[in-house]
C-alpha cells in the first residue's frame, strides 16, 4: 500500500504517495482523501503524487493546539522541508486550496505552480451575507445539492459504508468544523497577502458549485497576480470527484505548461 | 431533600408546528409579541415567588433563539429575583460557559447576584445543549475543554482577593483579573454542573460540585450517579458521597385528584413534544463523539438525547422515570421508586410549568407538591443520608 505515516512536529500524518515524475503535492478538501478516488491514478500516472491527510482527517492525529487552516499551512511548510521539495506543484481542493493559498503567501519561491479547486478562505462579499453558505445550518440533503452537480449519483450513502469509513467521515466533519467555524470559511488576513502568491495559478470551478460562486472565484482570481479560471461542466464543488478526467486533464495541462 | 421550582419561561403562542422547521435557532422573532412576553415574565416571576412562599427553592436556566425558553440572559432574571424574593435559594442552571467569551464577566455577574441576594446564589454551569452553538457562534468542537477552563477560572476569580492575577490558558486570556464585588458566600457560592454523560459526571464528582442530570430516567441516572461517586472517591474526597451532591430534574405535576393531575401532566409534556429541532441543529459536528455518530447513522435511536419516544405520553414518561405525576400518594410512590433505583439524590428539580399549563394549574401543582408530597420526602430523605444505597434505611446505617 502506498500509505505511510510521517511524524511532523507533534503530528502523526497519514501520507499517500504513488507514481513517478515531477512531485505534485495534493491537499484534499473537507471530506478527506482516499487512494481509491478515481482522479488519483490519473494524476499519479505522470506525476509523483504526494497526498497527506490533514491533521484530524483520515488517520492523521490532531494535537490539541491545532485549530486553524493556517496551523496546517505551517505544518506543510515543514513537510516541504522534510521531503526536500523545492520547486513544488501544489493542487488543493476546497479547504485544501485554502491551505495551499496560505502556503503560497508564505513561501512563494518554493511553489512553481498552483491549482485551486473550488477555493475558499477569503471574504469578499458584504458583511450581512455569507460568502460561503453555512453547510452546518442546513439539512444534509441541501448540503449535497450545493456540493454535487448530481447528488443522486455522488452523495455518500452511509448504508453502503463500513463503520471505519463512517467514522472517518464524521471525524472529517468534526475537524472541518473546528477549522472553519469562526470566522466562517475564511482568514480575514489572507486576501491582504495573496499578492505575494505570484506563481501561475489555475482556479478550477465546477459549473454547479453551490459553495464557491462564480463571483467569489472571480474575486479570488483578481487578488492573485497571475491567475486564470477554468470552469468544468456537470460538476459541483468537487469536480475532481465528479468529473475526474476533465479535472485531471485541466490540472495536468496547466501544470505541464 | 430539597425541591426547586424550575420554570423555563417558554413562549407557547406559536403557529402550527408543521409551518416551521425548528422551534429553536431559526424561528423568526416576529412571532414573539413583546407585550404578551412581558405578561408571561410577570406571571412566571409570580409563580417563582409563590413557590418560595410554599418553602420551595427557585431555579431558572438560559437558552437562546428559542420559544422554549425566553431567558437568553438568565443573570438578568436572576438579578430581578434576587430583589423580589426574600429567602429562597436562587439556582441558575446554568451559565453556558463554553459559549461565553468572557468567563471573568460571568464571575462578575454571579458575584453581583450573590451580593444582591445577600448570599442566596447557587451558581450552576452547563456545557449547553447542541442548538446553542449557532446562536453563540460557538465552535461545537472542544466545548468540554473550554467549559472546564472557564469554570476553573471563574472559581479563581471568586476566591482571589489579593489584587490582579493573570490567566493565559488554552482558550481564555486575561492580564489583570480582580473582580468587584466578590461573593458573600465563602469561599464561593455552591457550584452545580449538569451533565447527562457518565464521563462528565466522574469529572464533576472529582471536583465535588453538585451534579444535576435532566430527564435521564432510571438506568442512565443510576449510571451517572455511580460515575459521580467513582470520580469523587478517586479524587480522594472520601468514601461517602453526601446526598446533597446529587440532583435530578423531572417533569412533576401533583393534582388533588387523578383527573386534574392527568390534565396538568398532559400539558407539561409540551416540554418534550414542542421541542421540534432538525438534526443539523440538534447534532452539530463535534458535539457528540465520532463513535456515537456512527451508532446514530446505523439507526441506533436516542443516543444523543435521553428524550425517548415513549415520553410523548404521560404513562410512558412516568414509566421512563422522566415524569412524576398524579395524586400526592402516586407521586410520592413514583419518586420513592426512582430515588431507590438510582441510589438517592438530595435535590429534586421540578420542571413544573410548560407550554399551556395556565397560572392557576401551575400554582395548584406547586402547592400540592409543597404541601402534600414535599414534607414526606424531607422526612424520608433527610440531608444527612449518604448516596449510593438501595434504600434510606441502608443509607442511614452507612
Amino acid at each position: 500500500m502506498p500509505e505511510t505515516k510521517l511524524r511532523l512536529a507533534d503530528v502523526e500524518l497519514e501520507m499517500f504517495e504513488d507514481g513517478r515524475g515531477r512531485p505534485l503535492l495534493f491537499l484534499h478538501g473537507g471530506s478527506g482523501f482516499a487512494g481509491e478516488q478515481p482522479f488519483v491514478p490519473l494524476l499519479s500516472k505522470s506525476r509523483r503524487l504526494i497526498a497527506p491527510s490533514h491533521p484530524g482527517f483520515g488517520s492523521s492525529s490532531l494535537p490539541d493546539w491545532l485549530d486553524s487552516v493556517d496551523d496546517i499551512a505551517h505544518l506543510y511548510l515543514e513537510l516541504l522541508d522534510k521531503l526536500a521539495l523545492k520547486d513544488i506543484d501544489l493542487v488543493g481542493c476546497s479547504i485544501g486550496s485554502w491551505i495551499a493559498a496560505e502556503m503560497a503567501t508564505k513561501v512563494p519561491e518554493r511553489i512553481r505552480r498552483l491549482v485551486m479547486v473550488g477555493p475558499v478562505g477569503i471574504k469578499v462579499g458584504p458583511a450581512d451575507k455569507l460568502d460561503i453558505p453555512d453547510i452546518f445550518a442546513m439539512p444534509q440533503a441541501e448540503v449535497q445539492k450545493l456540493i454535487f452537480h448530481d447528488p443522486v449519483r455522488m452523495a455518500p450513502d452511509p448504508a453502503k459504508m463500513s463503520d471505519e469509513q463512517l467514522a472517518a467521515m464524521f471525524r472529517a466533519r468534526e475537524t472541518l468544523a473546528l477549522l472553519v467555524w469562526e470566522p466562517w470559511m475564511h482568514n480575514p488576513k489572507l486576501k491582504h497577502r495573496l499578492h505575494r502568491a505570484a506563481m501561475p495559478t489555475l482556479l478550477i470551478r465546477g459549473e454547479s458549485d453551490g459553495l464557491a460562486s462564480a463571483d467569489y472565484v472571480n474575486a479570488y482570481a483578481r487578488l492573485l497576480p497571475d491567475a486564470r479560471i477554468r470552469t468544468i461542466p456537470a460538476a459541483g464543488h468537487v469536480p475532481h470527484l465528479e468529473q475526474p478526467e476533465a479535472f485531471a486533464s485541466a490540472a495536468l495541462a496547466f501544470l505541464g505548461e | 431533600m430539597r425541591a426547586w421550582h424550575f420554570n423555563e419561561t417558554a413562549y407557547p403562542f406559536l403557529p402550527p408546528a408543521e409551518t416551521y422547521p425548528s422551534i429553536r435557532v431559526s424561528l423568526p422573532n416576529r412571532i414573539y409579541d413583546p407585550l404578551k412576553g412581558a405578561a408571561l415574565y410577570d406571571r412566571f416571576i409570580d409563580e417563582w415567588l409563590i413557590a418560595e412562599d410554599e418553602g420551595v427553592e427557585i431555579m431558572l436556566n438560559e437558552h437562546h433563539q428559542t420559544a422554549t425558553c425566553v431567558d437568553p440572559a438568565a443573570p438578568l432574571m436572576l438579578a430581578a429575583l434576587a430583589r423580589l424574593s426574600k429567602k429562597a435559594r436562587l439556582l441558575i442552571l446554568g451559565n453556558p460557559i463554553a459559549n461565553r467569551r468572557q468567563p471573568v464577566r460571568v464571575a462578575e455577574e454571579m458575584a453581583m447576584v450573590d451580593v444582591l441576594s445577600h448570599g442566596r446564589l447557587e451558581a450552576g454551569f452547563v456545557r449547553g445543549v447542541p442548538y446553542e452553538v449557532l446562536p453563540a457562534n460557538s465552535n461545537p468542537v472542544r466545548m468540554n475543554e473550554r467549559h472546564w477552563e472557564a469554570l476553573d477560572l471563574i472559581v479563581k476569580c471568586w476566591t482571589n482577593h489579593d489584587g490582579p492575577f493573570s490567566h493565559e490558558g488554552r482558550f481564555f486570556h486575561h492580564r489583570a483579573i480582580n473582580i468587584w464585588p466578590r461573593p458573600i458566600q465563602q469561599p464561593h457560592p455552591p457550584i452545580w454542573v449538569s451533565t447527562t454523560s457518565t464521563g462528565g459526571a466522574a469529572r464533576v464528582g472529582a471536583h465535588g460540585y453538585i451534579q444535576a442530570t435532566f430527564l435521564t430516567g432510571f438506568d442512565l441516572t443510576k449510571r451517572i450517579f455511580e460515575a459521580y461517586r467513582r470520580g469523587w472517591r478517586e479524587a480522594g474526597r472520601g468514601r461517602d458521597v453526601p446526598l446533597n451532591r446529587l440532583a435530578y430534574a423531572a417533569l412533576v405535576y401533583v393534582g388533588d385528584n387523578a383527573a386534574r393531575a392527568k390534565a396538568g401532566a398532559e400539558k407539561l409534556l409540551w416540554y418534550i413534544t414542542a421541542n421540534k429541532v432538525p438534526p443539523h441543529f440538534s447534532n452539530p459536528p463535534g458535539y457528540v463523539p465520532v463513535a456515537m455518530n456512527v451508532a446514530l447513522a446505523r439507526g441506533v435511536l436516542n443516543v444523543v438525547s435521553p428524550h425517548g419516544t415513549r415520553q410523548g405520553t404521560v404513562e410512558g414518561a412516568i414509566e421512563a422515570g422522566t415524569m412524576f405525576a398524579g395524586t400526592p400518594d402516586q407521586v410520592f410512590q413514583q419518586l420513592k421508586k426512582h430515588w431507590d433505583h438510582v441510589g438517592g439524590y438530595g435535590h429534586l428539580l421540578i420542571m413544573g410549568q410548560a407550554g399551556f399549563l395556565e397560572h392557576d394549574d401551575t400554582v395548584h401543582g406547586i402547592r400540592m407538591f409543597a404541601r402534600e408530597v414535599y414534607p414526606r420526602l424531607k422526612q424520608l430523605y433527610p440531608d444527612t443520608l449518604i448516596s449510593g444505597h438501595a434504600t434510606p434505611a441502608d443509607a442511614a446505617a452507612s
